[in-house]
């Protein structure tokens, strides 16, 4: 009988271990991740944890100090110069490495390993655009040059230095989470994340929407929706600027108005894009504008905002060089910030550098493809894609002379019809060495070392600025992008003839710049390069009102601080707002209102311009001006084919302000001809219903409806930062929209002795269990800054030096 | 002080200390091992090594994890309570981990203990 009872017992035991240590029964393996000695407990990081550690290392040729500060800023002296790196690896992989891991993974199409099937589309999508094949060519690229192949080794054997310590139980939280353990690191993984963040930065385009909108509208209703011309323009290199005659003349093919201009060829439906909102500010003003007489720089870039944060702060010093700033876990280097000379920021280009081609194969087989008068062979490149709890799936990719065809009958990403076949060529396909700009701005002494850095950068296009202590500020419109004839790769372009392919490079030395400019300042926000006196064609999507604002502010400003500068930065006036307000007003009629929409519309009569975290007037004109938009265009768009593009903001406003008899004001479904005096009325009895709804909820107030949160990379609500208290908004220097926004802001004042501030919101440390996961978002909401410090050796025993890390050799 | 609760305590200290040692070495399921190996080697009733394996392990376990989290002002406990229960309580994350420890440790030790009176009664 004991026996019986023993085994019964032992069974229970063992099915109880097994049960905890899995997800047979469970949703989680319980016992495993709760374990005080192993699991998720031992991420819980003591808040006087204490980071004072000495570590001998495989892999460095000197010695390296690393002072901790009280933000967990490290500031890394390095003897050797590529130790740097190497320590900088490290760190990276000590606070962040699943985010860094993840990246990688999101970027080369491996994401459904981690998740599971719900990622597949993601993956099929991002190998079909070819991002592995990029980041491979890429790679090449960069291991040519001795000095950067010389960093990222170094910064890969950093990271694997880590890697190699790590134990069930110092596991970050994620992988324990998910069940799975991080891979080596690879100078490979370094170039997928920077092909990432091509992806995020230039992959933008619409051109099977704008395709649609060809076909579907009249040719006049087409010009009028998506004009290649605004009359607000501010251009990043102002109007009026001479530019030399072009080297390069990209002829329209002779068939262009026949078959690609005209309406009636190709019709198609993406889900998976990258964030248009994806821009960011960034300014110098020179001496003469400040009141120290020396140059400040600022810089602020827009992105996806997450915990981890993409940045984290650094400091990094050799004998050779000596800079502070933002860097990105996955990458060697400073992206953003300052040495002992200068300081550089970026704003994305956001020129149209991907462009579809469609493929006509002699069959199924996908083997030949027509070009030229000519069957021509395909290659195919194969995709296993590893899915956790499913066998895995390969994925043939043919790639023709335009790059992947990645669209076909088996993939239209929900893009496109079953039938058709679609080559993508993307810029970023082309090797680019980012890093080796990102390694000589961080040793750049003055503006010619800078020019000589940003020449390196081909893709992403950036508005590089920089300033430094000599008193120069200039900022170039950098990036290779192709010289496109006018309207070329506006819509998808037959692939058939090689008059529509990407004929030459514009020449880097025909690239719009400022340099010293009398006016005193360069700036950028996203806005149109040059103005239509540039020799090429720019293409017609970009963000007008930050430019605006920014460029009148600072035409207006004299004696500049760092002060004005923070303050301008985290600014929330619309000026947009301001262009539009008036034009409610103007065919506004109290009397076709109801009485609830005649006390909002008194609110938006008194709006002060501002997306201050409590007005209430700028939730009043989102909604007013999205039902303006609505109540014109709706009847026009009823029967069009999806997707399709809609106009920018900046065309519907300029329309109704240039014609108050813009033809899309009438409603085509009705026999009398309506007015905009009837849009704005049934705008703003529409917008009444939903404030009505909102001051029912008490969440009226603009900072309450527009909710920013900070999410956890796996939107996961409990290790997210919700309902943080911040204004801003689209068409605002503070870009601070739901999930969107100013990532890094920092200011440089270059005088003898810098000044610098800065501030993102985020954490130093990646793990949800430490105190500085997520202890700069305070600061960062209020539009507060912490002084930057670019510490000297001799300053080792400052008291903000709260931990030391000696690295050494084993 | 009477025979069983004394050998309930030498129970409960003994698996805990085991278990904690054998836990800095090997994978979490280890805590079964040293409550199975203690109510293998101390004589006790059944249900004595039940209760001992039970408080001893939850002890431990929730004992840890109350320093480890006290020390991290719950930080990490408020937001995986979030995740895990729906609700932020770390308290109760605190008395589940230790209830996970418990019950395991609870048949273990009892395993231990029946397989013991198989060998030493005829």
């Amino acid at each position: 009988m004991r026996i019986v009872y023993f085994i019964l017992t032992s069974a229970v035991t063992i099915a109880l271990c097994i049960i905890l240590n899995s997800k047979v029964l469970l949703p989680a393996p319980l016992g495993r991740l709760l374990s005080p000695q192993e699991g998720i407990w031992q991420n819980a990081e003591p808040v006087n944890e204490d980071f004072n550690a000495n570590l001998s290392v495989k892999g460095l040729n000197g010695k390296v100090t690393v002072y901790l500060d009280e933000r967990l800023v490290p500031h890394v002296f390095a003897e050797q110069e590529n130790d740097a790196y190497f320590v900088q690896g490290y760190l990276h992989a000590k606070f962040r490495l699943w985010q860094m891991e993840l990246q990688t993974l999101v970027a080369a199409g491996r994401a459904s390993e981690v998740v599971g099937e719900v990622a597949l589309n993601h993956d099929r999508e991002f190998r079909r655009l070819g991002m592995v094949f990029a980041a491979e060519n890429s790679l090449k690229e960069m291991e040519k040059d001795e000095r950067v192949k010389g960093e990222c080794d170094a910064y890969t054997a950093g990271v694997n230095a880590y890697i190699e310590s790590l134990t069930r139980a110092n596991l970050p939280l994620e992988y324990k989470l998910l069940g799975y353990y991080p891979e080596k690191w690879s100078n490979l993984k370094s170039a997928l994340f920077l092909k990432y963040m091509s992806y995020d930065l230039a992959s933008h385009e619409e051109d099977f929407e704008m395709t649609n909108a060809k076909n579907y509208f009249l040719p006049d209703q087409f010009k009028a929706l998506f004009p290649t011309y605004h009359d607000s323009i501010d251009p990043i290199i102002p109007k009026g600027t001479v530019y030399q005659e072009p080297k390069v003349h990209p002829k329209t093919p002779a068939t262009a108005d026949s078959l690609y201009f005209s309406r009636d060829t190709v019709s198609a439906e993406e889900d998976n894009k990258a964030d248009k909102a994806n821009g960011s500010n960034n300014w110098a003003v020179s001496g003469t504008k400040t009141a120290s007489g020396y140059p400040i720089l600022c810089n602020d870039p827009h992105l996806g905002l997450n915990l981890p944060s993409i940045w984290y702060e650094i400091q990094l010093s050799t004998p050779e060089f000596n800079v502070y700033g933002a860097s990105f876990p996955g990458a060697p280097g400073v992206i953003i910030g300052y040495n002992d000379s200068c300081a550089f920021g970026f704003t994305n280009g956001g020129r149209d550098v991907r462009d579809y081609y469609e493929i006509k194969f002699k069959d199924e087989s996908r083997k030949e493809y027509w070009f030229d008068s000519a069957w021509l062979p395909t290659t195919f490149r194969y995709e296993r894609i590893k899915i956790a709890g499913k066998p895995d799936m390969i994925d043939t990719v043919a790639y023709s002379i335009f790059g992947p065809v990645m669209y076909d009958k088996s993939f239209g990403g929900k893009r496109t019809s079953s039938t058709k076949n679609y080559a993508v060529r993307w810029k970023a396909h082309d090797a680019s060495d980012e890093l080796l700009m990102f390694y000589l701005l961080n040793r750049a002494h003055n503006y010619n070392d800078y020019t000589n850095a940003v020449l390196n950068l081909h893709t992403p296009g950036q508005n590089v600025v920089f300033a430094d202590k000599a008193g120069e500020i200039a900022l170039r419109t950098q990036g290779e992008f192709p010289a496109k004839w006018r309207g070329q790769g506006d819509f998808i372009m037959p692939g058939t003839d090689s008059a529509y392919m990407w004929q030459a490079m514009i020449p880097m030395d025909e690239t719009p710049f400022q340099y010293n400019p009398e006016r005193g300042f360069v700036s950028s926000a996203n806005q149109f390069p040059a103005d239509t006196v540039y020799p090429y064609y720019l293409g017609r999507d970009y963000p007008l009102a930050r430019g605006i604002i920014i460029n009148r502010k600072l035409h207006s400003m004299s004696n500049i601080t760092v002060e004005d500068m923070q303050s301008m930065q985290t600014d929330n006036y619309n000026i947009f707002g301001e262009m539009v307000v008036p034009l409610f007003i103007k065919y506004l009629d109290m009397n076709r209102l109801s009485p609830n929409a005649r006390k909002y519309a008194n609110e938006l009569k008194g709006w002060d311009k501002r997306n201050d975290f409590n007005s209430r007037g700028a939730t009043v004109f989102y909604f007013a001006w999205q039902h303006l938009r609505d109540t014109i265009y709706a009847d026009e768009y009823k029967n069009a084919p999806q997707p399709i593009s809609y106009p920018l903001d900046f065309t519907v406003m300029e329309s109704l302000l240039r014609d108050s008899a813009y033809s899309f004001i009438d409603d085509i479904n009705t026999p009398q001809k309506e007015t905009l005096e009837d849009m704005v009325a049934a705008a703003l009895n529409a917008t009444a219903m939903d404030c009505e709804k909102l001051d029912e909820a008490g969440t009226m107030d603009w900072g309450n409806f527009k909710d920013t949160k900070i999410s956890h990379l796996l939107k996961q609500d409990a290790f997210s930062r919700l309902h943080v208290p911040i204004g801003g908004g689209e068409h605002v220097i503070n870009a601070t929209k739901t999930t969107h926004g100013p990532s890094w802001r920092m200011i440089v004042s270059l005088e003898p002795q810098t000044k610098a501030f800065g501030v993102y919101p985020g954490g130093q440390n990646g793990n949800p269990g430490s105190f500085f996961y997520d202890n700069f978002i305070d600061q960062w909401a209020a539009g507060k800054y912490y002084p930057l410090w670019l510490m000297k050796k001799e300053e080792a025993k400052d008291k903000r030096i709260k931990w030391v890390m000696n690295f050494s050799n084993s | 002080m009477n025979n069983s609760f004394v050998k309930f305590l030498i129970i409960l200290f003994l698996s805990a200390a085991l278990a904690f040692g054998m836990g800095m070495y090997f994978p979490w399921w280890s805590i079964a091992v040293a409550a199975f190996v203690t109510g293998l080697v101390v004589k006790a009733k059944p249900g004595t090594a039940f209760l001992g394996g039970l408080f001893g392990l939850f002890l431990l376990w929730a004992g840890l994890v109350y320093y480890i989290s006290n020390n991290n002002d719950n930080i990490l406990a408020h937001r995986f309570s979030l995740l895990m229960l729906k609700q932020d309580n770390p308290l109760k994350l605190i008395l589940l981990t230790g209830g996970i420890g418990g019950v395991v440790g609870a048949f273990a030790a009892l395993s231990g203990s029946l397989l013991r009176s198989i060998f030493s009664k005829p």
